[in-house]
């Protein structure tokens, strides 16, 4: 089947897929956008989170099919969604299917007024990351990294939703990624970190 | 500059530089590849992709033990997509078995399989999905066999053989030859020392199976190159020791076989033993295409060796002042069906079993089996964890028939520098074992009752059980448990242990860049980071690219066994010095004659410039270098050791131990059996930091590894069939965010005189004393003896 629907930005066409590939397949093997991490399959780990129409899902369980005509927005795409957020703001005007629930998120038409921007791929100089990738960097709360991208979509939506979180709410907003390195003390750090930041930009 | 200029796989982590930086040790600089992998461009092994690129898939034993009476392959080679159809009859190459000490292990099953998930077959295709239902297709008539569970059924009269005809080295000193490796450890007298004991304490201790669950499953991409050789880009923690595996089995010398490191997703020692490797090239040779295999989850849980499960007894005693007197104990590790690591993880649990106490009089042994159980290796502590399980539950049992404090009774005990180990080993550098437990001890403890005391800001999530609402209180209480640990850094008992560094330094822009070339494992650790400081201390430069890590530089060992910082660090620092001299040497003959320090001072090399130990700058790096380079690899090897005698198991056989202490408060509901760690504090010795970022962020994930271990993480194998039945993330529960506790580290810097900068390898010790330190707390608070990990609910609410 085609499957036709936005990725980061762009609009996107993939051919010949068959129908029981997944959304993170689609993305990592045809797209060519292998920031989304195939750590278990099964919507247990997080290392696959990404934004669909605004909602952070582990896009191993979201069959490829599902996505036609709908927006995706993976690490890859991270710092620009987030920059475009910061300069239109989001005012939690969800579409109607866009099931980005009461909270607030990131509308389909938000989502597809930015573009994302080519980076260094090898040095990663000339990247703008975003509060929560910086973040992430300076509290040391990457080491194999594996988690990392899954850990960022899904801290940026929390913090979209919440600019200062407790502890327990981090938790529990993380409590479906998995990271074996870090024991997830400086994962804390970098969100802690990343909402401070965020209320002295306000 | 010499980059790798393949062009292969879409972006293997390459150069890394670090502009504009001062960056040297001891300051807590940021990954050189953070940037890539907080925007998703990092690649990782799974993530490797080649033009006209086949998938391939391993089909594994449904059975634990059995004959292969036979396979038919042609449904699956007669399907759409499918390219080849791999068995034991297609391996090109006499030598069918690999193995990291014996060549115990079959690339793929030949006549019989020994354990559940067993390679028996390979398939290429053109989709992964494809691959794997041609791997369905093959049909394999299996005749079971009598089943090896345990050390009852492996030692029974008559029981099968899982190894027949052993020529190994170990089978001449082994009782029986379901034993991998025996290791005594005999020491003064038991029998006259038990005469001194006032009080005696005996513990059985059972230590469930672990896995590494690194989050990036096995998974590489093997390229078919024009001279008949084949390129390999692959996660793993040892390239040369997989090449030195690899090459054997594909029939080809070793230079035709070209590794380069691909991105690693975590290893913690399940990435020592080879697992896709030999396939994914054997695939690649035979269709003559880049094949890519990953496995997924399920099929990681097969794909590499697990910590060895094991069962200890221990007996000892102590006089009514406190000291111990006394220790025997029987160390048997479940080494499952091929041998792996079990040899030197039998020599470690034996050497390791005592702690880090003093004690004179011991009686030790230690064995690993060979079963039909899934084979167990290396994994992070590796062999001494399952030690510190036991032994510090013995000192909590001492010290509570005492009547004493737990963590005096242990400090009282202490080993310190110049203690004489169970093995006739000096203890030479500082051992500040009390002073670890002191520090753990003082730190004020966290509130108690939050969810009372904190009235309306009370929150449910912070309690047993947490979002799930299933306490607010009532049955909930706490306990404080203490542990200490010891573990070996570095590769003991006489092997060879080395590493090798390149290092180029030459003017590029108008500016000094240092290259360094290893062949070191970068797995998370933060060894790459670690490089660039030395090399900026070493030669005073701000840039340096570290070159990916592969085969066409000598070996860097293994990454692991807390070694690479100490070993690939000091290879690094032994060739910047080499490096640095040559420097010195073309000074001196440009500029020599123009100033007298050049011949007279001591010469330092910082910011780019060649000064005295005095501050005079005597040249510009680049004014000196101008057009050369100099390019030199060394290897560095640390203090030999030998191998523990087989019948006393005296010897020096370590290079250097490691201590780390944890203190854990607990709270459980006894109700359900739920526990929830409260915080986990921890103290540890690191001789010296080098970059206290990673090393903090280091032992909060060993602690967590340990955590896991205590309270939830087990590979369960059906003792009736020896299947494994939780091969998932659904079923095998690493800790979560909200199931680890805070985690305050304190650490210390005590040189070790003997080491580079005085460091100790650290990546280990904190996963020892952290499993139990939480179950301590949890018997503190439960009153429950338990001498099991992990800890399920049934075993604190009765109802086992």
């Amino acid at each position: 089947m085609r499957v036709n629907f936005t990725v980061n930005g762009r609009p996107q066409e993939a051919d010949d897929v068959w129908e029981g590939e997944s959304l993170l397949y689609v993305l990592r093997e045809r797209m060519g956008l292998p920031g989304s991490k195939n750590a278990c399959e099964q919507g247990e780990c997080g290392s696959c989170t990404v934004r669909l129409d605004g909602v952070p899902v582990c896009s191993c369980l979201v069959a490829a099919g599902q996505v036609e005509g709908r927006d995706v927005v993976t690490v890859e795409g991270l710092a620009e969604f987030a920059k475009q957020r910061d300069e239109h703001g989001h005012g939690g005007a969800c579409g109607t299917g866009g099931g980005c629930g009461s909270k607030g998120g990131v509308s389909l038409d938000e989502a597809k007024r930015w573009q994302s921007k080519p980076g260094d791929s090898q040095t990663g100089e000339g990247v703008e990351l975003s509060n929560i990738q910086q973040a992430f960097i300076d509290a040391g709360a990457v080491q194999c990294g594996f988690c990392t991208p899954g850990l960022l979509v899904q801290a940026d939506a929390l913090l979209e939703e919440n600019s200062s979180p407790s502890d327990q709410d981090i938790r529990e907003a993380l409590s479906g990624n998995l990271c074996r390195c870090t024991g997830y003390e400086k994962i804390l750090d970098a969100v802690r970190l990343a909402a401070a930041r965020q209320s002295e930009a306000v | 500059m010499a980059q790798n200029t393949r062009t292969v796989p879409a972006g293997t982590p390459t150069n890394v530089t670090q502009k504009h930086t001062k960056g040297g040790i001891g300051e807590s600089t940021l990954r050189p590849d953070g940037t890539l992998k907080v925007t998703g461009e990092f690649a990782y092994s799974s993530d490797m992709w080649h033009e006209d690129m086949l998938w391939g898939q391993t089909l594994r034993s449904t059975v634990a033990h059995a004959e292969i009476v036979s396979i038919d392959i042609s449904e699956a080679l007669a399907m759409p997509g499918v390219y080849s159809v791999l068995t034991y009859d297609d391996l090109p190459a006499e030598m069918k078995n690999y193995g990291l000490e014996i060549q115990d292990t079959p690339v793929l099953a030949h006549g019989r399989v020994r354990h559940h998930g067993e390679p028996v077959a390979l398939v290429a295709a053109d989709h992964p999905e494809t691959a794997r239902r041609a791997a369905a297709k093959i049909k394999i008539e299996y005749k079971e066999l009598p089943l090896v569970t345990d050390e009852a059924s492996a030692l029974a009269p008559g029981a099968p053989l899982i190894h027949e005809g052993r020529d190994d080295h170990h089978i001449g000193h082994v009782p029986h030859p379901n034993i991998v490796h025996r290791q005594p450890i005999i020491r003064g007298n038991v029998e006259e020392a038990r005469k001194r004991a006032d009080v005696i304490v005996e513990g059985e201790y059972t230590f469930g199976m672990q896995d590494q669950a690194f989050l990036g499953p096995e998974s590489g991409l093997a390229v078919p190159s024009e001279d008949g050789g084949v390129e390999l880009y692959v996660a793993t923690q040892w390239l040369h020791s997989d090449l030195g595996q690899i090459a054997p089995v594909l029939g080809l010398p070793p230079e035709k076989v070209r590794m380069t490191l691909s991105g690693v997703g975590g290893a913690f020692g399940g990435r020592e033993d080879i697992s896709m490797q030999i396939h994914a090239c054997l695939l690649a040779l035979a269709t003559n295409k880049p094949v890519k295999i990953v496995y997924n989850r399920f099929e990681s849980f097969f794909g590499h060796v697990h910590r060895h499960p094991a069962k200890l007894y221990y007996e000892h005693g102590a006089t009514k002042d406190g000291k111990l007197t006394h220790m025997k104990c029987k160390i048997v590790l479940d080494g499952g069906a091929y041998a792996s690591a079990s040899p030197a993880v039998v020599g470690n649990a034996s050497s390791l079993s005592v702690g880090p106490y003093v004690l004179e009089d011991v009686d030790i042994e230690a064995i690993a089996l060979y079963t039909n159980n899934p084979p167990c290796g290396a994994m992070r502590g590796f062999g001494a964890v399952q030690a510190c399980f036991a032994y510090e539950a013995q000192m909590d049992k001492l010290a509570a028939k005492l009547g004493m404090d737990p963590v005096e009774f242990r400090q009282l005990n202490a080993m310190e520098m110049g203690t004489v180990m169970p093995t006739g080993q000096v203890v030479d550098a500082p051992a500040p074992v009390a002073e670890l437990l002191r520090r753990v001890k003082a730190r004020p403890l966290p509130p108690e009752r939050q969810w009372e005391t904190a009235g309306e800001n009370a929150d449910v999530r912070a309690l047993p059980g947490g979002l799930s609402n299933t306490t607010h209180g009532e049955s909930v209480v706490r306990g404080v448990g203490y542990a200490v640990g010891i573990k070996n850094v570095g590769f003991s008992e006489g092997f060879d242990d080395y590493s090798t560094a390149r290092v180029r330094l030459e003017v590029i822009n108008g500016e000094p860049v240092a290259m360094v070339h290893t062949a070191m494992a970068e797995v998370g650790q933060g060894g790459i980071t670690v490089h660039a400081q030395i090399a900026r201390t070493e030669l005073g430069v701000t840039q340096v690219t570290i070159h990916p890590a592969d085969t066409q530089v000598g070996s860097a060992g293994s990454t692991s066994a807390s070694r690479q910082t100490y070993m690939t660090g000091g290879a690094v620092k032994n060739t910047c010095e080499a490096v640095r001299e040559a420097l010195l040497e073309i000074g001196r003959r440009k500029n020599g004659s123009y100033h007298p320090a050049w011949a007279t001072a001591e010469l330092l090399l910082e910011g780019g410039k060649v000064v005295t130990d005095g501050g005079e700058v005597l040249a510009d790096i680049a004014e000196i270098l101008e057009d050369e380079a100099i390019d030199l690899e060394l290897e560095y090897r640390h203090h030999p050791t030998v191998p523990f005698d087989l019948v006393t198991g005296q010897g020096n056989g370590h290079v250097q131990y490691t201590f780390a202490a944890h203190r854990a408060v607990v709270e459980v509901d006894t109700e359900l059996g739920l526990v929830k760690v409260v915080e986990l504090a921890t103290a540890q010795d690191v001789g010296k930091a080098l970059n206290m970022l990673s090393v903090v962020g280091q032992i909060q994930g060993g602690t967590t590894q340990g955590l896991g271990v205590a309270i939830m993480e087990e590979i369960i194998v059906d003792p009736k069939t020896a299947k494994v039945r939780n091969p998932s993330f659904t079923d095998y529960l690493i800790p979560t965010i909200l199931d680890t506790p805070t985690i305050p580290v304190d650490v210390l810097e005590l040189a070790d005189p003997k080491a580079p900068y005085g460091l100790r390898g650290m990546g280990e010790a904190p996963t020892l004393s952290s499993t139990p330190a939480v179950i301590a707390a949890i018997r503190q608070a439960t009153g429950l003896d338990i001498n099991k990990t992990p800890i399920r609910p049934e075993m604190l609410t009765g109802t086992l």
